[in-house]
């Protein structure tokens, strides 16, 4: 079954040895350990080493035929050492250098490529946040009438911050004070959606904030919705979808009352809402990009949102 | 004798002048093989009835190297900050000598070099050019096609003025519909949560220099397929096209998988 082909082993040079890499490791070991000023490494180091060394030594004079032999006399070795003479090629020291130069070349890259990448892409995505926006003392929100509030989302941004919402106060509702406040995005494909109704532009108000800039209040009267000019979406004056293309109500921001203050916290999306004002039931979802359904089984294609 | 003299005389001239001016061309061809390059990429057989249909692709070429060109100069005078960037386009366009032209050439050139890319593509479509053995610079076309759009898309909101901020809205929020990563692509393009300010600065790396210089690759390998595979003939041509065929394989065509050659 084993078939002999010409001379047994190579003419030359020593055999195949692990020796040597015992030797660079206690060498390394030896030269980090002073560079680290560790001592004892360094001993442990200089031990594996002159070991290594030595016994490498020892094969290379020798020949190191104790352990050739050894394998000779077990059929299934000799079997594996003929399938490696079958294929001389398999080792021979351009292919290992040809991987050796794919490999580093590929960790080089990837060492450099991944943290552009990720740069490219992550702060995108990390430390995304809302701040609280005040946008003035609740007595400028006369009750019953939608107020349209704009003021910088964030100030440090500047201008390009800017956003508009719908405050509509409604009374107290057991004793607390109730808002209805909309986002003026459309949920069709963001463009602002206007009050359907009277705009007192000639009301027009800049309420000064405390340690921010100041917020323009313009009262409307009579609104009986929005509408979207870009696409004709409508709502109702609850923000629910009347008419267009929108997949769902409109958003709305949550709110606090601080010191007699109207605060806005964050934007939450909205399926729909039942009821109106105070008595309104509201299926709120956590904010999700304009012309993404919610509810319904459209929903199931929007399965994860990125952190906002 | 006499009289044969004066022309040699003038020939020996000519040749020297022109010996004076392949001179360094052959200097560069023995060690860099240039012109042997432009040669093969330039001086190619061509259909016999190739007509004006077949300038199109040139056109195309055209249009972008102008909106390269004039994209590099605009590239000097505008500022991609949020509070300066609409300030900086009227600048260019009412302050600035030549402003008007080079941005016009560049907001026009635009809508040219689409539309140019359009009727390229009926011309290739109605020929028949994308046929065997053309298949894929067909595809590499509809690689740049859709490049050349997202170079529309980011530069369209540049001027930063109600048109760009509410179109760029809208364009983004229609990349959040998509199902599953929609949502995904657009916070990347958005830079964040909202538009803000890193949105028009990201938007203008992405505008003039990723997109572009995919531009550029794809044009490359575009026009290289061309010089290699040669120029098609029209459908209705009764000549062959101006290249010659490979000889025939008896044994069918052969590849690095299929067939043998005898």
């Amino acid at each position: 079954m084993v078939e002999t082909k010409g001379p047994a082993g190579p003419p030359h040079g020593p055999e195949p040895s692990l020796w040597p890499l015992g030797f660079a490791i206690g060498l390394t070991v030896t030269l980090v350990g002073l560079v680290i000023g560790s001592w004892s490494a360094a001993a442990v180091g200089a031990v594996v080493m002159v070991a290594c060394g030595f016994v490498w030594m020892r094969d290379a004079m020798t020949g190191g035929d104790s352990t050739a032999d050894a394998a000779a006399q077990t059929p299934g070795a000799v079997a594996v050492a003929d399938d490696a003479e079958e294929d001389p090629e398999l080792y021979r020291r351009g292919t290992f250098l040809g991987l050796a130069t794919l490999g580093l070349g590929g960790v080089i890259t990837g060492m450099v490529a991944l943290p552009v990448a990720g740069f490219a892409v992550l702060p995108a995505f990390v430390d995304q946040g809302h701040d609280e926006v005040d946008i003035g003392p609740i007595e400028d929100y006369p009750e019953g009438d939608f107020v349209v509030a704009t003021f910088l989302s964030n100030p440090e941004q500047g201008e390009v911050s800017r956003r508009t919402a719908y405050v509509r106060n409604n009374g107290l509702k057991d004793g607390l004070p109730s808002f209805t406040i909309l986002s003026n995005r459309c949920v069709h494909l963001g463009c602002p959606v206007q009050v359907n109704g009277l705009s007192l532009e000639d009301q027009k108000q800049q309420v000064k904030i405390e340690g921010g800039p100041p917020v323009e209040l313009t009262p409307t009267k009579a609104a009986s919705g929005f509408g979207c000019p870009c696409h004709g979406g409508q709502y109702d004056t609850e923000g629910n979808r009347k008419a267009g293309p929108p997949v769902r109500a409109l958003d709305r921001y949550r709110f606090l009352i601080r010191d007699g203050h109207l605060v806005l916290t964050e934007p939450y999306s909205v399926g729909e809402v039942d009821g109106t004002g105070s008595e309104a039931v509201i299926h709120a979802y956590d904010w999700v990009n304009p012309s993404v359904h919610v509810d319904g089984v459209e929903a199931i294609l929007y399965p994860l949102e990125p952190p906002h | 004798m006499a009289t044969a003299a004066p022309p040699r005389k003038r020939k020996g001239k000519q040749q020297q002048l022109v010996g004076l001016l392949l001179y360094p061309l052959d200097w560069l061809e023995e060690r860099s093989g240039i012109v042997g390059g432009v040669k093969w990429f330039l001086f190619r057989k061509v259909p016999r009835d190739s007509s004006w249909w077949h300038t199109l692709g040139s056109a195309t070429l055209t249009a972008f190297l102008v909106q390269a060109g004039t994209g590099v100069i605009l590239a000097m005078y505008y500022k991609p900050d949020p509070d300066k960037a609409y300030e900086s386009i009227q600048h260019i366009t009412s302050d600035l000598t030549l402003g008007w032209l080079v941005r016009g050439m560049h907001r026009w050139g635009a809508s040219v070099f689409i539309i140019l890319m359009f009727f390229h593509m009926a011309r290739v479509f109605l020929f028949g050019a994308y046929k065997y053995p053309r298949e894929l610079n067909w595809l590499v076309g509809a690689a740049l096609l859709i490049t050349g759009m997202l170079e529309g898309f980011t530069g369209y909101l540049l001027p930063w003025d109600q048109t760009a901020y509410w179109a760029t809205v809208v364009g983004i929020n229609i990349n959040a519909s998509a199902p599953f990563l929609g949502p995904f692509i657009a916070q990347f393009l958005r830079g964040g949560a909202e538009i803000g300010a890193d949105t028009l600065a990201r938007w203008y790396a992405l505008h003039m220099l990723l997109v572009p210089g995919a531009l550029f690759g794809l044009i490359g390998l575009h026009l290289y397929l061309v010089a290699r595979l040669g120029v098609s003939s029209p459908p209705w041509s009764r000549v062959a096209a101006g290249r010659e065929r490979p000889p025939e394989e008896p044994n069918g065509r052969t590849g690095l998988t299929r067939g043998k050659r005898v």
